[in-house]
C-alpha cells in the first residue's frame, strides 16, 4: 500500500491524472476528441514546445532562466531559411547542423554574459531576447522566407513517417526528450547541473567547474532551440522574422511550470516536463473543437502557469514530492 | 613518540588576510591514528589553520609535508585527493540531491559524459552508512535531514574518499548528547583504522573524553601541544586566554525591581516545551545550554519572530499577545539576534541607517526624516558605545565584527527597551570589545533594564548573571542562582541524564 | 597584555571622500550617457537641440516612463514585476470596452483603475502572500493579462471618445501634459523614497528582509502596497496611452516590459534589491528618448532599434554591477 501511495503522491502522477480528467471531460462533450486522429493533432502541436521545454528545464534546474528561447529559435530558423533561399542546391539536411550550430552560438553568448560578467540570467536573456529578434530582422531584411524556398523533404518531415504513422518531427521531439533524460539522470554533466542548481555555493567545493557547466547548459539550450527552429520551418513551411518563435517562451514556461520544475533550481524531471507539454497540447487541441477562439490561448497559458504555481505552493505544504527528488 | 609515523608536518605556517595576520609561524605535527584537539578562542587561528589543511585557504608562507613529502594544498578538491576531508560546522550539501549522491559528488574525476553508476553509488552509500551505524534511506533527498545526520553524510564522504585526515570543525555544537555519543564512537573507530582526526572545539569536557593530544592557539600563534593527560583544565584555559579570567569580569550590583517579564508554559511545537521563568528589572538572567537546546527559539518566540503555539507571556504584569516583532517592540522588548549578518545588519546601507532602523518615529516625527535629528541621535549612540568607525555614512559592512555588534545593540537601546534579549552578543568578537560589552550589560542592568542573556560561554554566564536558566533539548532543566553556579553544574544540566558515555 | 588584539579585527577602511560618494555612482554614468547621447544625436539632426522637439518626443514613451518609476521602487524592495506593460494594455482595453458599451466616461476610468488595482492585487497575493518568486509569478501574469486583453479586444481597435483624446496635446507652460505628469510623479516618488520613513524602509527591506523583520519593519505590507500602487499606476498609464493614440488594441505597448526594465537598469537600479534611485530612472527615461528618437531620425529600422535596446540593456547591467562591486568591500 505504501508503494502505491508513494507513487500516487508524486507530482508526475498528478499531471497524468489531470490529463486523463481533462481529456475525459472534453470527450464527454465532443467524443471525436478521443480518437487517434485527435491524438495525432495533439502530438503535432507539441514537438517544438517539447524541445524548447527540455532546454528550459535544464536551464531552470541550473537555477537560471532563459527568456530568449523564442528569439533564438527565430534567428536559427532564419539562418537556415536564408541558406535554403540563397543556395537552393544545397542538400536539405544541412539545414539541421546549420540551425543547431547557430542556436548553440546564441546560447553560448548568453552563457558567456552570465558567467564572465556575473550577470543575472533573467536580465541578460531579456536583453538578448530583443537583440536576437532584431538581428533576425536585419539578416532577413525584414522579409519572410516563403514556402517555395523551403525544401520539400524538410516539410515532409512533418507528415511522413518511418514507423507507426508517427511523423518524423514527433519522433525527433521524443528522441530529444529521451536524450535529455539520459543526460540529466545518467551522466556526470546532468548530476552536476542538478547539484549546481541545488546549491551553487557548494558546487565549487565539490569539484564542479561552475563556469564550464553553466556555459554548457546555455549552449545546449541554444542548440535545442536551433533544432526547434529548423523544425519550425518543417512544420509551418516558412520563416517569418517577426512571428517565428514569438510567444514561444510563454508556452514553454507554462509547460515547464506545470511539469514541476522549480525556479529555485535543483528540481525537475523529464517525465514531468513531457507530461506538462502533453497537457498543454491537449488543451490547445481541445480549444478549436470546443469553439473557443484561438485568441484565448495566451490567457489560458497564463492562467495555467498561475494555477500550477498555486497548486505547487499549497501542495508543498502538504508533503507531496516529485519523482526527481533524489531518487535513483 | 619518535617512531610513530608523522602524517602531517607543518612548519612556519602564516596567513594574512588583507594586511591582518591571523596565523603567525605555526609549527605542528600530527600522527597517523590520533585524535587531536585544536583549542583556542574565537579568532585564535585554529579554524584558519584547519582550513589551510583542507585547502580552503592557502598559507601566505610556510611548508606542509604529508607522509614525509612536501605538498601544496591548493584547493578543497586537491585536499580531497590528498586524503584530507573537512566536516564543516554547518554541513554543506546539495539539498535536492539524494544522500547517496551527496556522498559521491565530486569524487569521480571522469569526464562529463561518463555514465553515472547508480547501482554502485547506492550500494556503496548504504555500506558507509551501515559502517557508521546510521539508519537513513540513502535514496532520500538531503533536504530535511537533521544536522547530525547531515554531519554523518559528510563523514561518509570522508570514508568514501578514504580520507586519512578528517577535520571536524565544532561538530558537537548542534548535536544532542546522544548524537555526540554516536559521533565519538565513530571517531574512535576511525582512529583504530589508523586515520587522524582533528577535533576543533571549545568544550573541554568533550576534548578530554575524546582526544589523545591537544594544541592550543592564541592570537594566531601555536602556544602549546600536550598529551591530554598531562595538562589540567585551568592550565588549558590559562594558555588559551593568556590571563586569568576574573580580571575582565567586573561584578556589577543592581537593584532588583518589579516584575518585567513572566513566561508560563511557553511551548512551540518542535522547538521547545513548557518553558516558565520570570525576569525582574535590574536582573540579568542567563539562558545556557548546548547549541540546539532551543534557546534562540524561545527568544524568537518572545520577540514575535516565530511565535509560540501555546503558553502565556506577561509583560509588566499584563498578559501580552506577541505575534510579530512590532508587538514586542511596543511592549518594550528588544532583541539582538545571534546571526548578525543574516538577521541584524543592512550591510550595504550606512551605519546611520542601521542605527535608526528601529526608531522611525523618533527621526521622522511626521513621516519625513529629519537628517539633522538623525545625525544627532546617531552621533550620541556612537559616542555612548565607543563605536569605532570612519564616518556615519559608511556602509556598516566595513566595520569590524565587534563594532557592527555595537551598532545593533545601539539600535535597540535607542528604543529605550525595558527588556533586552541578547542572543550570543559577544560571539565572534575580540577580547577587548567583549570586556566593553560586559561593562555595558552591567550598566544596563544597573539602569533598571531587565536582561535575558543567551550564551554558550560559561564564564560569561557565571560572572554576569544573577540566575542561570539551563535548557536542554527544548526543556528548561535547571535554574541556578549565582552563588551556587559553577561551570560543572551548568554543564551538567545542559547535558541530560542519559548523557555522553565515556 | 594589551587590550587591542591582532587576530581578526578588520582594518577600518578610511571613509570615501565626499566627492567620491556623490560622483561615483550609477546615476552619474546615466547622466554622462545622457549628455553624450544628446551630443551624438545633435550631430544627426539639429532638432535635438530644440527643447520642444525633445519634449514632444518624450510623449511617446511618457506612459511607460511613469510606470518605470514605480517599478524602480518595486525592484529596490527586492521584487520584480514584468507584467506592467500587459497591465497597461488590459486596463486600457477594459476601459475602452466599458465606455464603448455605454458606461459614462468617469465611471469607465474608475473601472479601468480598479482593474489595474486588481491586477496588482493578484501579483501581490501570489508573490507576497503565497511566497512564490515574483519573477515567475509576473511572467505568468504578464502572459495572462495580455491574453485576457486579447480575449476582450480580439483583433480590433476600440475607439475612445473624442473628449478623451489628445492628452499629449494639452500644454502646461509649454510642456506636454504627459511629460509634466511624469516629472511630478518623479518628484513625488523621489521625495518619498529619499526622505520618508517608508522610502528608507523600502531600501532596508531590499537589502536584508530578515533584518528588516527583526527590526520591526512590516516588509510584507510595504511590498503588497508597492504592487498595488504599481497596478493602479499602470492602469492610469494605459489610459493615458489610450488618450494619446485615440484607440486601444490588445497589443498596446507589447514588449514594453523590456523598456521599463531597461530604464530602471540604465538608471542604476540593482536587480537584487536595496539600491537604485528615482533620479537614476528619471535620467534614464530621457536617455532612452534621445536614443530611440535618434535612431528613428537616423532612419534605423525598428528591427535595429530593437537590437540596440537589447545591447543597451546588457551594457547597462554590466556597468551597474561593476560600479556596485567596486563601491563595496
Amino acid at each position: 500500500m505504501n508503494v502505491l501511495r508513494s507513487v500516487f503522491l508524486r507530482r508526475e502522477a498528478g499531471i497524468f491524472v489531470m490529463i486523463i480528467l481533462f481529456c475525459a471531460t472534453v470527450g464527454l462533450y465532443k467524443p471525436q476528441f478521443l480518437t487517434s486522429q485527435s491524438l495525432r493533432i495533439v502530438l503535432l502541436l507539441t514537438p517544438l514546445i517539447m524541445i524548447g521545454a527540455m532546454a528550459q528545464m535544464l536551464i531552470l534546474v541550473a537555477r537560471h532562466v532563459d527568456l530568449s528561447i523564442g528569439s533564438t529559435l527565430g534567428f536559427s530558423a532564419m539562418v537556415a531559411g536564408l541558406m535554403y533561399r540563397d543556395f537552393p542546391d544545397v542538400w536539405w539536411i544541412i539545414g539541421f547542423p546549420v540551425a543547431i550550430l547557430t542556436g548553440a552560438v546564441l546560447g553560448l553568448v548568453n552563457g558567456l554574459l552570465v558567467t564572465i560578467f556575473k550577470l543575472p540570467s533573467i536580465i541578460v536573456t531579456l536583453g538578448t531576447l530583443s537583440l536576437y529578434r532584431g538581428l533576425t530582422f536585419i539578416i532577413s531584411d525584414a522579409r519572410q522566407i516563403n514556402r517555395a524556398n523551403i525544401p520539400t523533404e524538410l516539410k515532409a518531415m512533418s507528415r511522413t513517417s518511418p514507423i507507426f504513422d508517427i511523423p518524423w518531427i514527433i519522433l525527433i521531439a521524443f528522441a530529444v526528450a529521451l536524450m535529455t533524460y539520459v543526460v540529466a539522470r545518467h551522466t556526470q554533466l546532468g548530476r552536476q547541473i542538478y547539484a549546481l542548481g541545488s546549491n551553487p555555493d557548494a558546487a565549487p567545493l565539490r569539484g564542479i567547474d561552475v563556469t564550464k557547466v553553466t556555459l554548457i547548459v546555455f549552449t545546449l539550450s541554444g542548440a535545442l532551440c536551433g533544432l526547434a527552429g529548423i523544425l519550425y520551418a518543417s512544420r509551418w513551411g516558412f520563416v517569418n522574422p517577426s512571428n517565428t518563435g514569438a510567444g514561444f517562451e510563454f508556452q514553454v514556461i507554462a509547460a515547464v511550470v506545470i511539469g514541476g520544475v522549480s525556479i529555485n533550481g535543483g528540481v525537475g524531471t523529464v517525465l514531468g516536463t513531457v507530461l506538462g507539454v502533453l497537457l498543454l497540447g491537449c488543451v490547445a487541441a481541445a480549444l478549436p473543437l470546443l469553439g473557443i477562439p484561438g485568441s484565448t490561448q495566451n490567457a489560458i497559458y497564463g492562467a495555467v502557469i498561475l494555477i500550477a504555481l498555486l497548486i505547487d505552493r499549497s501542495v508543498r505544504q502538504r508533503g507531496v514530492v516529485s519523482l526527481s527528488r533524489g531518487v535513483a | 613518540m619518535s617512531d610513530v609515523p608523522m602524517l602531517i608536518e607543518a612548519r612556519g605556517i602564516s596567513k594574512q588576510f588583507g594586511g591582518v595576520e591571523v596565523l603567525s609561524d605555526v609549527d605542528l605535527d600530527l600522527h597517523a591514528g590520533e585524535i587531536h584537539a585544536l583549542l583556542g578562542e574565537n579568532g585564535a587561528g585554529k579554524s584558519t589553520f584547519a582550513k589551510i589543511l583542507a585547502g580552503v585557504h592557502r598559507p601566505t608562507s610556510g611548508t606542509l609535508r604529508l607522509n614525509g613529502e612536501s605538498v601544496r594544498i591548493s584547493s578543497p578538491m586537491a585536499a580531497q585527493k590528498l586524503g584530507i576531508a573537512l566536516i564543516h560546522q554547518e554541513p554543506v550539501s546539495f539539498p535536492d540531491l539524494s544522500v547517496a549522491e551527496n556522498i559521491v559528488m565530486g569524487r569521480h574525476g571522469t569526464g562529463l559524459l561518463a555514465r553515472v553508476p547508480w547501482a554502485k553509488i547506492i550500494a556503496d552509500a548504504r555500506r558507509y552508512m551501515e559502517m557508521l551505524g546510521v539508519l537513513i534511506d540513502v535514496t532520500r533527498p538531503m533536504r530535511g535531514l537533521s544536522i547530525a545526520n547531515q554531519q554523518m553524510v559528510e563523514i561518509a564522504r570522508a570514508l568514501a574518499s578514504d580520507s586519512r585526515l578528517i577535520i571536524m570543525d565544532e561538530p558537537t555544537a548542534p548535536l544532542t548528547p546522544r548524537e555526540v555519543d554516536t559521533l565519538f564512537t565513530i571517531a574512535r573507530q576511525l582512529r583504530e583504522e589508523g586515520r587522524t582526526i582533528i577535533f576543533i572545539s571549545h568544550r573541554l569536557e568533550e576534548v578530554r573524553m575524546l582526544c589523545d593530544r591537544l594544541t592550543i592557539f592564541r592570537d594566531g600563534a601555536h602556544i602549546a601541544t600536550r598529551t591530554i593527560d598531562s595538562i589540567p583544565d585551568d592550565e588549558i584555559i590559562r594558555l588559551m586566554i593568556g590571563r586569568t579570567l576574573t580580571k575582565y569580569m567586573r561584578k556589577h550590583t543592581a537593584e532588583i525591581g518589579d516584575m518585567a517579564l513572566e513566561v508560563s508554559n511557553l511551548t512551540c511545537a518542535g522547538a521547545f516545551e513548557d518553558i516558565s521563568f520570570s525576569l525582574r528589572k535590574g536582573e540579568i538572567i542567563g539562558l545556557g545550554g548546548l547549541v540546539g537546546a532551543g534557546r534562540t527559539d524561545v527568544a524568537r518566540a518572545l520577540f514575535g519572530v516565530a511565535p509560540a503555539t501555546s503558553g502565556q507571556i506577561r509583560v509588566g504584569g499584563k498578559v501580552a499577545r506577541i505575534e510579530k516583532p512590532t508587538d514586542a517592540i511596543e511592549l518594550g522588548l528588544a532583541f539582538v539576534p545571534e546571526d548578525r549578518a543574516g538577521d541584524g545588519i543592512f550591510g550595504t546601507l550606512p551605519v546611520e541607517h542601521n542605527l535608526t532602523a528601529a526608531i522611525p518615529e523618533k527621526i521622522a516625527p511626521r513621516g519625513v526624516i529629519r537628517r539633522s535629528l538623525e545625525r544627532k541621535i546617531s552621533r550620541k549612540s556612537v559616542d555612548d558605545l565607543s563605536i569605532r568607525l570612519a564616518s556615519l555614512g559608511q556602509p556598516i559592512v566595513e566595520l569590524s565584527g565587534g563594532n557592527q555588534q555595537k551598532v545593533i545593540l545601539a539600535r535597540w537601546l535607542l528604543t529605550e527597551p525595558e527588556i533586552l534579549i541578547l542572543d550570543e552578543p559577544t560571539r565572534g568578537i575580540d577580547i577587548g570589545v567583549k570586556a566593553e560589552f560586559y561593562d555595558m550589560i552591567g550598566d544596563l542592568a544597573e539602569a533598571g533594564r531587565a536582561i535575558l542573556l543567551i550564551s554558550s560561554e560559561l564564564p560569561e554566564l557565571l560572572s554576569l548573571c544573577d540566575r542561570i536558566l539551563v535548557m536542554s533539548e527544548g526543556r528548561l532543566m535547571a535554574e541556578i542562582p549565582r552563588e551556587k553556579a559553577t561551570q560543572e553544574n551548568v554543564m551538567q544540566a545542559a547535558v541530560p541524564r542519559s548523557g555522553v558515555a565515556a | 597584555m594589551t587590550d587591542t588584539t591582532v587576530a581578526t579585527t578588520r582594518e577600518l577602511a578610511p571613509a570615501r571622500p565626499t566627492w567620491h560618494l556623490i560622483l561615483v555612482r550609477p546615476e552619474t554614468m546615466t547622466f554622462l550617457l545622457l549628455i553624450a547621447g544628446l551630443v551624438g544625436a545633435s550631430t544627426l539632426s539639429p532638432f535635438f537641440l530644440d527643447a520642444n522637439y525633445i519634449l514632444r518626443s518624450f510623449t511617446l514613451t511618457a506612459e511607460m516612463s511613469i510606470v518605470a518609476l514605480v517599478l524602480t521602487m518595486v525592484v529596490i524592495s527586492g521584487e520584480i514585476d514584468l507584467s506592467p506593460a500587459a497591465n497597461m494594455a488590459l486596463s486600457a482595453c477594459i476601459f475602452a470596452w466599458a465606455q464603448d458599451a455605454g458606461v459614462p466616461l468617469p465611471l469607465a476610468v474608475a473601472v479601468g483603475l480598479l482593474a489595474g488595482l486588481a491586477m496588482g492585487a493578484i501579483n501581490a497575493f501570489m508573490s507576497i502572500r503565497m511566497q512564490l518568486p515574483s519573477i515567475i509569478v509576473t511572467i505568468g501574469t504578464l502572459i495572462f493579462f495580455r491574453g485576457i486583453a486579447q480575449v476582450i479586444a480580439g483583433d480590433r481597435s476600440i475607439r475612445v471618445p473624442e473628449s478623451f483624446i489628445g492628452i499629449n496635446t494639452v500644454m502646461v507652460f509649454g510642456i506636454p501634459l504627459p511629460v509634466v505628469i511624469f516629472m511630478v510623479v518623479a518628484l513625488i516618488l523621489g521625495l518619498v523614497l529619499g526622505t520618508t520613513v517608508i522610502g528608507r524602509q523600502i531600501y532596508q527591506i531590499g537589502t536584508n528582509q530578515a533584518a528588516a523583520l527583526h527590526a520591526g519593519i512590516n516588509a510584507k505590507r510595504i511590498k503588497v502596497g508597492l504592487f498595488l500602487v504599481l497596478g493602479v499606476v499602470s492602469a492610469a498609464a494605459g489610459m493615458m496611452a489610450a488618450s494619446r493614440l485615440g484607440s486601444v488594441r490588445y497589443d498596446l505597448v507589447l514588449g514594453g516590459e523590456l523598456q521599463m526594465v531597461l530604464m530602471a537598469m540604465l538608471g542604476g537600479t540593482y536587480i537584487f534589491g536595496g539600491r537604485g534611485t528615482i533620479l537614476g530612472t528619471f535620467l534614464a527615461a530621457w536617455l532612452l528618448v534621445i536614443v530611440s528618437t535618434g535612431m528613428t531620425v537616423a532612419n534605423l529600422l525598428p528591427a535595429i532599434q530593437l537590437t540596440v535596446l537589447g545591447i543597451l540593456l546588457i551594457v547597462a547591467i554590466i556597468a551597474t554591477n561593476f560600479i556596485y562591486a567596486r563601491t563595496q568591500r
